[in-house]
């Protein structure tokens, strides 16, 4: 196999609070090939999230080597580390985290906003991935207009918008239930399957583990397993 | 591009409606009241220019104790007088091509039963007195004809006194009486609008010696410069020559000699403190607006912590969300100030039609484009400014604690 766009080498995260010092991510190493499907599991508290955020360059490792297309993130600046996210990378949030006093077509414009992208590109662009997850009726709706199913499809268009390599989801259906959950997750399957991003998703979903190519386990800031 | 950030940021003020609205009151009470001292300010300067310019350098006025300007004070407490020999006097000087007296006092009017209080002017009818009325408009007849020699117990009516102050119009051949004398209308002033000149009635001096019994005072000696000499030195041998004559010392007149010039010039320069004064009181409020705004700011950042950890997961940079951020402060000061900008205007012009229904018709408000394009600049960059720190606290936000804001 050719070599890994994401490389953790022995990385460590610990956060301070006062004098305690809380280990989030205690020497973990990582790493994911371009077009993988990779889920992450474990419990809560075992460091799921700092370890999406450490990928996605919203944080940086106390120590260790968080790689990205062969770039230590720890040498990007600031601007880098905005741009590599602007450019190379989709956030889905389990809050959907869409901006309330925006519209869905709005919110899915956003990043594009940030890179520059002239109006007319931005507006084909935003309306052809509102109709790819099935919300062009609901465009000029608010999110506090719109059910926790609908917001996170937008989120998803959002997450699509400047056309990333990687796609970082974390726990994506934890606010939605059953039903809602597997039509937002047969979206992402399909984000793999047809647009062969990418994709790493932290979940409970058994069903969702089922269909990832590899799945790593968390324990206390470490993998402790891998299934498959 | 930047249209996208005005969008954003506006989305962000017209959502939190009502405390914009309360932030924007901060900036735009303040740039009301400058903008509405400001062009009341400079129409009063400008008309009073106008005015004095219209009247000419050649002209001055000696008054006793304190200066006149507009025409001759009607007070009767004045203490020192100036007489027929003070005339003679200023008659004397070489560069005094006419001089003429005027007694004003206030006297009780009867019209068709009607009574009333009007400022009475005795106005020689000799020649001194015609070229002192030649080439001011204020004076002009409208109906009828000016006062002129032999004339006695006639008058000449200020257009307002015609028109508004009875009941029924004086016309010309109206008989009226003035300290119970009977006096015939002969001719109707045109309207000056100056406030002063359309509230008088005119009538022969010697009449008004008569019927006052005062045989030789003046309250204002109207003088007429010659050609060739320069006003001010004539103030100088007037002064000096009214000393010698009225024994008193330099420094201790109890007569004022003035330009028409001088005057205009003191009338200025006390507006000129008033626009200082509108200057600070503009700069206080801008601060107590600006300090409001930023105080909003720092509230907006705090509340929309975790929009800015999104924007920023989607790949804002710091110098956008900065940007963000000032162009939404800088909007509430643009909109506050476009707000105080119409009030004061509006007030200003209230203030234009106040003066013009009191009779003073030439006064209008002064709406320069500096005024305009100053007062949102000003309110513009103060919103900014204000917003300089709140906006460096959000972009100086970190991605990850900002998102966690909302857990
Ligand atoms: N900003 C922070 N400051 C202090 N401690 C933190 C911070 N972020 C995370 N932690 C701690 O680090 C540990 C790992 O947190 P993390 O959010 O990565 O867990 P997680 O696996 O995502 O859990 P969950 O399933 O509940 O989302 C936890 O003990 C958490 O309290
Ligand atoms: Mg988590």
């Amino acid at each position: 196999m050719n070599k890994p766009i994401i490389e953790l080498k022995d990385v460590w995260k610990i956060y301070q609070i006062g004098h305690v010092k809380i280990p989030a991510l205690r020497g973990l190493s990582l790493s994911i090939h371009s077009g993988e499907f990779i889920a992450i599991m474990g419990k809560s508290g075992s460091g799921k999230s700092t370890l999406m955020n450490m990928v996605g360059c919203l944080d940086i490792p106390t120590k260790g080597r968080v790689n990205l297309y062969g770039d230590d993130i720890a040498s990007f600046t600031e601007s880098d580390l905005a741009q590599t996210r602007g450019k190379k990378i989709g956030f889905i949030f389990q809050k959907f985290n869409l901006i309330p006093t925006l519209t869905a077509f709005e919110n899915v414009m956003l990043p594009m906003i940030f890179q520059g992208i002239p109006f007319e590109e931005r507006k084909k662009k935003a309306q052809s991935l509102l109709s790819m997850v099935g919300l062009s009726e609901r465009s000029a709706h608010r999110p506090g207009e719109l059910s926790g199913g609908e917001q996170q499809r937008v989120a998803i268009a959002r997450s699509l918008a400047i056309d990333p390599e990687i796609i970082l989801a974390d726990e994506p259906t934890g606010n939605l239930d059953s039903k809602t959950g597997k039509m937002v997750m047969d979206l992402i399957i399909k984000l793999h399957k047809e647009q062969k991003k990418t994709i790493i998703i932290v979940t409970h979903d058994e069903d969702v583990a089922k269909y990832a190519q590899k799945i790593k386990v968390l324990r206390d800031g470490l993998v402790i397993g891998q299934k498959k | 591009m930047m249209w996208d950030y005005f969008r954003l940021a506006f989305k962000g003020v017209k959502a939190r409606k009502i405390r914009s609205w309360l932030t924007m009151i901060g900036i735009f009470i303040g740039v009301t009241a400058v903008v509405a001292l400001i062009s009341l300010g400079q129409g009063l300067q400008d008309s009073i220019n106008e005015e004095f310019n219209k009247l000419g350098k050649n002209r001055l006025t000696v008054a006793p104790g304190g200066g006149a300007f507009l025409g001759p004070t009607s007070s009767n407490l004045a203490v020192a007088t100036i007489t027929e020999d003070d005339l003679d006097v200023l008659n004397r000087i070489n560069g005094v091509d006419s001089a003429a007296g005027v007694l004003s006092k206030n006297a009780r009017l009867e019209f068709k039963d009607e009574v009333d209080f009007i400022n009475v002017w005795g106005f020689p009818t000799d020649k001194d007195g015609e070229n002192m009325l030649e080439g001011i408009s204020f004076f002009e007849i409208e109906k009828g004809r000016q006062l002129r020699s032999g004339d006695k117990y006639k008058a000449v009516i200020g257009y307002s006194i015609a028109k508004d102050t009875f009941d029924k119009e004086i016309t010309v051949g109206s008989k009226l009486k003035i300290k119970n004398k009977i006096f015939e209308a002969v001719g109707i002033q045109k309207k000056a609008g100056t406030g002063v000149h359309d509230v008088i009635v005119r009538i022969p001096l010697e009449t008004a010696r008569e019927i006052y019994d005062e045989p030789e005072e003046f309250s204002t000696i109207f003088v007429l410069t010659k050609d060739g000499y320069e006003p001010a030195d004539i103030v100088d041998e007037i002064k000096k020559e009214l000393r010698d004559s009225r024994e008193v010392e330099e420094g201790e007149e109890d007569f004022s000699v003035q330009t028409a010039e001088q005057t205009g010039t003191q009338l200025n320069q006390i507006l000129d403190i008033v626009n200082i004064v509108i200057i600070g009181i503009a700069a206080i409020s801008l601060l107590v607006g600006g300090i409001g705004i930023m105080n909003t700011m720092y509230t907006t950042v705090m509340e929309r912590t975790s929009e800015i950890g999104v924007m920023k997961s989607v790949g804002a940079r710091n110098s956008q969300i900065m940007f963000l951020f000032l162009v939404e402060s800088g909007l509430l000061g643009l909109v506050g100030g476009l707000i105080g900008l119409i009030l004061g205007l509006g007030i200003a012009k209230l203030g234009e039609l106040l003066a013009v229904s009191m009779g003073v018709e030439i006064f209008k408000i002064h709406v320069g484009g500096y005024l305009i394009v100053g007062a949102l600049l000003i309110s513009f960059l103060a919103g900014t400014l204000s917003g300089l720190l709140p906006a460096r606290q959000a972009a100086m936000m970190q991605p990850v604690d900002a998102l966690r804001k909302n857990d």
